[in-house]
């Protein structure tokens, strides 16, 4: 008699549990794994910010398919172990389904193992390493995906701006072999310009000691291209596009996003060309609204870190809603399926989950950089 | 004694015996008919790019030149490899961007006078920023002598080389603090803006904006400036030790310390003066680098450190022509290499010059064989 009474009386608790669950308005983790200490503290806090600002946004609409969305915010440092044991925490103790990070690559690789083996979503907004989202063996990662482009894919752009807008039948390459990201986007470059049927004119390797490229910048003056492409960082950039002034060239240098510096010296490299994520200045009105509604929010510009967080963010929730459901199986097909208008482009992804998407150019001038085009591959 | 019985025995050991040297010889002249060929042909194929080369080669020479020097007339003195010789060097070029990015020194004349001649302003505000540079340069180094190398004057010489390692990496490392240089590379800005001619049919000058015709050969203001520059340099340093009191005082004791000191020789100021006068052509020739090359970074002396080093030793450390000779030789390696081989093979092309050249010349182009002195 005893025993039964209390499991009645257990029953229409659990009863009451299980109704007053279905009664109060469903909610959404979802983490954010950014660097906000560590070497790069300030990639970090935009990446939160441009999370926190699509978070706000969807939770004002309404939510995610009528779910709140929870944002948990976790200092993943750019580094593999506290990544690690940050993507351990959100996924074992905050029961998240959904992770936007990490910034970096080298801490993105070992969250995006642990959150593939627990059928998490992960969407990097930032890491453009092919090994997030592709494992050692060459096979895609389901449940990874990232808001970036990859590195080689800006030397298509370039190439394909170079051919299409400035009218470039001619490119000379400068390369540093010992550098994967420049001679990934050199040799990009090259496929596709052969490929739009420019010619390359001169391709010369230098070292990350070199200072004087005189004698590589004579090569060029003798070849006379039409564009230089020297996806290498600003500091070379600088160099070559003084000692390149002095030689009396005028064809203008084209690179990447490894030019996007405030110590970039704009008037040696004035009327050259890079490719990047996203300009603040681009008139399309989603990066108008985000821009003004980032500043209203936080006072400042969003750079490229704060835009891609952004995006992933936005790029997730539209993915639940497409799935209409909080299954991660789902939302991984509708990602594989989708077709997303983000700030800094429209996001297709391809079979490596890498996206198909538009890139920005920019031009250097004096007066600073300056958006120029936004170029669909 | 016991010195010259040693240096005998190593000769001993050197000289290898004449068949393989022969084979050695053999192959060399191989090499260098190989290279003799690959230039020539290049030569006649473009000749106004190869004279283009020359000319960029000379540059990169003229500036090692300066750093050479100080390399050179110090070892001659005190027999000190000072390799804190280019962190001097990196340090002449931050004072100088300091100058200019944050006092703007150089344009004192415009200021002072202004309807001064804009060419003479220039040069007025650039021998300004250089004599500051110098002058601090010369502070930093005869505090390093005083501090890191006078206790150990009379100390086996390894322990003043390696201390002079270690005050090397004492300047590179306290410069990469944040506070101090970082880092980071810093956009040089130059005291004077440059300008270009070009050679063809006569000199023009460039005009921004417009494409030189091709086949002709180029050069800058830069250029002249790092010639000129340079070559009073040298001038003014063949004078000081050939014709004046303190020249003597230097060579006296560059040639028998001791016996210079019984003469009345303060021997520890004239080593100082050296010092000073190696560590004013490495601010002249770091102010010269960083406005030919202008991006600058703390460990930015690194490189051509070493290679006027090895541009003192080519020809034949502790002789001033032989430093000057030499670093023109390396100016024109590096850049011949990085024009007809390829660019990543300069260094190494360049550094196997100088084991050649010192295995047919263990001394150098220039270098006497050493006088041991019992």
């Amino acid at each position: 008699m005893k025993s039964l009474k209390i499991l009645s009386i257990l029953l229409i608790v659990a009863f009451l549990a299980a109704g007053c669950g279905a009664k109060a308005p469903a909610e959404l983790k979802v983490a954010v794994l950014a660097p906000l200490s560590g070497p790069v503290p300030t990639f970090g806090n935009s990446t939160r910010d441009g999370f926190l600002l699509a978070v706000e946004e969807w939770n004002a609409k309404g939510g995610v398919l009528g779910m709140t969305v929870v944002p948990v915010v976790e200092d993943s440092q750019c580094t593999p172990d506290p990544a690690v044991n940050a993507a351990n925490k959100v996924i074992n103790q905050d029961g998240v389904h959904y992770i936007i990070g990490e910034v970096c690559s080298k801490a993105s690789i070992p969250v995006s193992e642990i959150a593939n083996a627990a059928g998490v979503i992960q969407i990097s907004p930032t890491s453009t390493n092919p090994s997030v989202t592709v494992d050692a063996n060459g096979v895609t990662k389901g449940y990874i995906f990232r808001a970036c482009f990859i590195d080689p894919f800006q030397g298509l752009v370039g190439a394909k701006f170079a051919a299409e807008n400035l009218g470039a039948k001619t490119a000379f390459l400068m390369v540093d072999q010992a550098n994967d990201y420049v001679k990934g986007l050199a040799e990009a470059f090259k496929t596709s310009f052969t490929a739009l049927g420019g010619t390359i004119v001169g391709e010369e390797s230098y070292t990350a000691n070199d200072t004087d490229f005189s004698a590589i910048l004579a090569k060029v003056a003798d070849a006379n291209p039409d564009v230089i492409y020297l996806p290498d960082y600003y500091n070379i950039v600088n160099l070559a596009a003084k000692q390149a002034k002095e030689k009396g060239i005028t064809a203008p240098f084209m690179g990447g996003d490894g030019w996007d510096s405030t110590d970039l010296d704009v008037v040696a490299a004035a009327g050259g060309y890079f490719t990047n994520h996203y300009s603040a200045e681009d008139p399309r009105p989603e990066v108008q609204n985000f821009v003004a509604a980032y500043t209203a929010k936080y006072g400042s510009t969003p750079d490229a870190l704060a835009t891609l967080a952004y995006d992933a963010t936005n790029l997730m929730f539209q993915a639940i809603t497409e799935a209409g459901a909080d299954d991660t199986a789902k939302v991984k097909a509708a990602l594989e399926a989708i077709t997303f208008n983000g700030v800094s482009g429209t996001i297709k992804f391809d079979a490596s989950h890498n996206p198909i998407k538009s890139a920005t150019i920019l031009k250097v001038t004096a007066d600073g950089v300056k958006f120029e085009a936004v170029v669909n591959p | 004694m016991q010195t010259i019985s040693q240096k005998q025995k190593s000769i001993h050991i050197v000289t290898p015996n004449s068949f393989l040297a022969w084979i050695g010889k053999f192959l060399l002249i191989l090499i260098a008919l190989f290279a003799l060929f690959v230039l020539a042909k290049n030569l006649i194929a473009k000749p106004t790019l190869f004279a283009q080369n020359v000319l960029d080669g000379l540059k990169l020479g003229f500036v090692y030149a300066l750093i050479a020097l100080g390399y050179t007339m110090v070892y001659g003195i005190v027999k000190l490899i000072n390799f804190a010789h280019g962190d001097v060097f990196m340090v002449g070029a931050f004072v100088s961007f300091f100058a200019v990015e944050f006092l703007g020194l150089h344009v004192w004349p415009i200021a002072v006078f202004p309807d001064i001649n804009p060419l003479l302003a220039n040069v007025l505000g650039t021998i300004t920023i250089i004599l500051l540079s110098m002058v601090i340069c010369v502070l930093l180094a005869i505090t390093i002598e005083r501090v890191a190398y006078k206790p150990l004057r009379d100390a086996p010489r390894i322990a003043a080389l390696i201390t002079a390692i270690g005050v090397s990496f004492f300047l590179e490392y306290f410069g990469l603090l944040e506070f101090v240089f970082s880092a980071r590379f810093i956009p040089y800005k130059r005291p004077f803006e440059e300008m270009t001619w070009y050679i063809k049919d006569g000199i023009h000058q460039v005009e921004a904006g417009v494409t030189t015709p091709p086949g002709s050969i180029t050069f800058s203001n830069i250029f002249v400036v790092i010639v000129i520059a340079t070559v009073l340099a040298q001038l003014f340093l063949q004078y000081l030790v050939r014709r004046t009191k303190i020249g003597i005082a230097m060579r006296a004791t560059s040639f028998d310390k001791p016996t210079a000191r019984l003469m009345g020789i303060n021997v520890d100021q004239v080593i100082s003066f050296t010092f000073g006068i190696g560590a004013a052509f490495a601010a002249l020739g770091g102010v010269l680098f960083a406005i030919a090359y202008p991006s600058i970074k703390t460990l930015m002396g690194v490189y051509p450190g070493l290679k006027a080093f090895v541009a003192a030793v080519l020809g034949g450390i502790g002789s001033i022509p032989g430093a000057f000779v030499g670093a023109l030789i390396m100016g024109q390696a590096e850049i011949l290499t990085s024009a007809y081989v390829s660019t990543p093979m300069r260094d190494a092309i360049a550094f196997s010059i100088l084991i050649i050249v010192l295995l047919i010349r263990p001394t150098g182009i220039f270098g006497e064989p050493e006088k041991e002195k019992a």
